[in-house]
């Protein structure tokens, strides 16, 4: 009954809802090729004028670091990186 | 809503389960959301499957009874609004497959169990529509009902099903909206419209009061589903929070809940019981439009076959030229 889909591949959204601001990860949708990706996406996503534009990008193009490594990846220890972790004296102003 | 190609499930040792059962549970706990790649244990995922699913199906055959109204809407704007909420519906069981699909299931393999009638869906939708007020009706009682179940699941532990459902809620307060307005129209109208809304709410009120699914006292699943933070009140708070809403809007309308032990006791609004016999009938099968709809689906499904055939044949040719 549904093997004529098995080969619609899955597609990420993300849309820009105005110029100046970055595009965002919306959702997935599953297409035949990138021109039904948009149009779906188009459908799926932005049925409220939520975007100025889209981009559809394959799912199997994305490449993601492996979250059982998230501590060696990113546990960085390093406050010194923040300007939280300076103390500026009392009287100090403009920095 | 999130690639379900980076989920690699991982087959673990007995004591490694163990101790990631209690990382999970503790991050549960302490309100930390799942990822579809972090592990969790398999009724977890079983259990989000299942509610994913039946949620998706319901959008989805949800589109029948008020699709039946399309081309009889008694005006261009009602139709079009109509059109655009029937569309949402169809956009709402998108969203949610997706965030099934992050689970390791295809929608390939869930639609196959809509069709075969092994999966459930809301019993609401398994009434009919019989007159232009039934669609105000759907809009105000189900769309009502569907958003006090479905504004806890913005907070669900799953981080998927949860970002789908801030979608949906957003959407969904519109379906409500005209679906009042439009019963406004009528109840405020002439006596023949007047009895026309009240009707609709005769028929739909019970349904809607049991769209919240059986009483605590029988719910399989309300304890996992609350321990888990997929659900965040049982079906009996959720349905008095419904009714205590719903019973003043009712009377804006000047029409008559159809519950003679309905009373308001000076903080809640306390109603009968439901004829349960009937819920089990209809989840069962037995409802007056459980056939009509599957075979609805079923034809919809086959008569798409050949659009779904020549779109991959299309799209395999301009890959070849």
């Amino acid at each position: 009954m549904t093997g004529e889909r098995a080969a619609w591949p899955l597609w990420e959204v993300f849309v820009r809802s105005r110029a100046g601001l970055a595009h965002q990860h919306v959702g997935s949708l599953h297409a035949v090729d990138a021109r039904m990706a948009l149009d779906n996406a188009r459908d799926v996503y932005t049925r409220r004028g939520e975007g100025a534009s889209l981009w559809v990008v394959p799912a199997s193009a994305v490449v993601a670091s492996d979250p059982a490594d998230k501590d060696s990846f990113f546990g960085l220890d390093e406050e010194f990186r923040h300007a939280s972790y300076y103390v500026v004296p009392d009287g100090v102003h403009g920095i | 809503m999130c690639t379900q190609g980076l989920d690699q499930p991982r087959t673990l040792a007995a004591e490694d389960v163990s101790a990631r059962a209690e990382h999970f549970e503790a991050r549960v706990a302490a309100e930390d959301k799942i990822e579809p790649p972090d592990w969790m244990p398999d009724a977890y995922r079983a259990l989000l499957i299942r509610q994913i699913a039946q949620h998706a199906h319901s959008e989805i055959v949800g589109m029948l009874p008020e699709g039946n109204w399309l081309s009889r809407a008694p005006s261009l704007r009602r139709k079009g609004i109509l059109l655009a909420k029937v569309q949402d519906e169809a956009g709402h069981g998108l969203y949610l497959y997706s965030a099934a699909e992050t689970l390791g299931v295809t929608r390939d393999e869930l639609v196959d169990q809509l069709l075969a009638g092994t999966a459930k869906y809301s019993s609401i939708f398994n009434y009919p529509t019989l007159t232009w007020a039934d669609v105000g009706a759907v809009g105000w009682l189900v769309d009502g009902a569907a958003i006090m179940n479905q504004v806890p699941l913005c907070r669900c532990s799953y981080g998927p099903y949860a970002r789908a459902m801030v979608r949906i809620c957003r959407e969904e307060s519109f379906h409500q909206r005209q679906g009042f307005e439009l019963l406004t129209v009528l109840a405020q109208g002439t006596p023949a419209q007047h009895a026309m809304a009240q009707d609709a709410l005769d028929r739909w009120w019970w349904p809607a009061v049991m769209m919240f699914g059986p009483p605590d006292s029988e719910s399989t699943h309300n304890d996992r589903s609350l321990r888990w933070k997929v659900k965040r009140f049982t079906n009996d708070e959720l349905r008095q929070k419904f009714v205590d809403l719903t019973v003043p809007q009712a009377q804006f309308l000047a029409l008559t809940v159809p519950d003679p032990d309905l009373a308001y006791d000076g903080e809640h609004w306390r109603f009968g019981k439901p004829d349960w016999s009937e819920f089990k009938r209809v989840v069962k099968g037995d409802g007056p439009c459980n056939r009509e709809r599957l075979v609805a689906r079923r034809t919809a499904h086959e008569d798409g076959a050949w659009v779904r055939e020549a779109a991959v044949a299309h799209a395999a040719k301009r890959v070849l030229v």
